[in-house]
């Protein structure tokens, strides 16, 4: 009998998603481990990280990063496949595809401050769709919508602003990392 | 490194612009439901407006005797009427703005108001 050699060849590239997708996942344990009186509205700590993946390398790798926190989020929360993960994933996705569009603002004027709080407004109208029409068919959900905006906005003016903070800090442009 | 020098121009614009969407939901989602009530008319004046969020019951005095309403889960209804024919009574519960249920003999009325009215007024 020979043995098998299964050998995965990865690139640096794959070593440094692997890392910040690490950072985002520790960050959303951290997520929903804060109590929060509404289910649903949420701080979304690990979106820093998407934004600063956004900002130091490119829609992809934040793609991938963002893609692989919301999965392995799932796994080790335990709600892989549940409402709770495609309620995540849609959310993730629209933010994807806002922030698409965002970076193509110019920098002088509009920072990872807009980019999150547009990805945040994102997030929330994709997961208030979803749950309009699967999990909750009925338009009394829309009372919710001022709570969900405001959390939103202040969220996403949080985050931007750490991920600005620490985009503009000198050692961490060295590293290229986050040290989470 | 203060906190407000990463705040670039166009943030502050985004982020009234998220203010703005804030304040035009609270408008646009807490608003209908204060306005919801049914409107109480004896002889066509009106008698008694209620809130459909809270459940009552009330009783109007006509020409013929007592017309009592009820208004229970968002619905009203007339419960009782003197009238020959009961037909507000056999009506039920109105629950859409611009239901009304008229009680012609005892000259009473209750209508269902709302920020938009899908008619003026049904005819059978």
């Amino acid at each position: 009998m020979t043995r098998s050699v299964i050998r995965l060849i990865t690139t640096p590239e794959d070593h440094r998603i692997a890392r910040l997708a690490a950072a985002a996942i520790g960050l959303a344990l951290i997520d929903a481990a804060i109590p929060l009186p509404l289910p649903g509205v949420k701080p979304g700590l690990s979106n820093i990280v998407t934004l600063i993946v956004l900002a130091r390398f490119g829609w992809g790798t934040a793609a991938w990063v963002s893609g692989l926190r919301v999965i392995a989020g799932g796994i080790l929360l335990g709600h892989l496949l549940s409402p709770g993960f495609f309620m995540s994933l849609t959310g993730a996705v629209v933010s994807l595809f806002v922030l698409a569009g965002a970076i193509h603002l110019p920098r002088r004027w509009f920072g990872p401050i807009s980019w999150s709080v547009l990805a945040a407004f994102a997030h929330i109208a994709g997961q208030l769709l979803l749950a309009r029409l699967w999990l909750i068919p009925h338009d009394g959900l829309f009372l919710l919508v001022p709570v969900f905006a405001v959390a939103a906005l202040v969220f996403g003016i949080i985050n931007g602003l750490i991920a600005a903070r620490l985009l503009a800090d000198p050692s961490f442009i060295n590293t290229g990392t986050p040290h989470v | 490194m203060s906190w407000l020098s990463l705040v670039r121009r166009g943030d502050w614009l985004v982020a009234f612009i998220g203010a703005m969407l804030c304040a035009l939901s609270f408008a646009l989602a807490w608003q209908s439901g204060v306005a919801e009530k049914a409107i109480v008319r004896r002889g066509g004046e009106i008698f008694a407006e209620l809130e459909l969020s809270r459940d009552r019951q009330i009783e109007v005095t006509g020409p013929l005797g007592i017309t009592t309403i009820a208004v229970s889960k968002g619905r009203v209804r007339v419960v009782s009427d003197p009238g020959q024919h009961q037909y507000c009574v056999r009506q039920g519960w109105l629950e859409r703005a611009g239901e009304i249920a008229i009680c012609a003999p005892n000259q009473v009325s209750v209508q269902i108001a709302g920020r938009k009215e899908p008619y003026d007024s049904l005819s059978y």
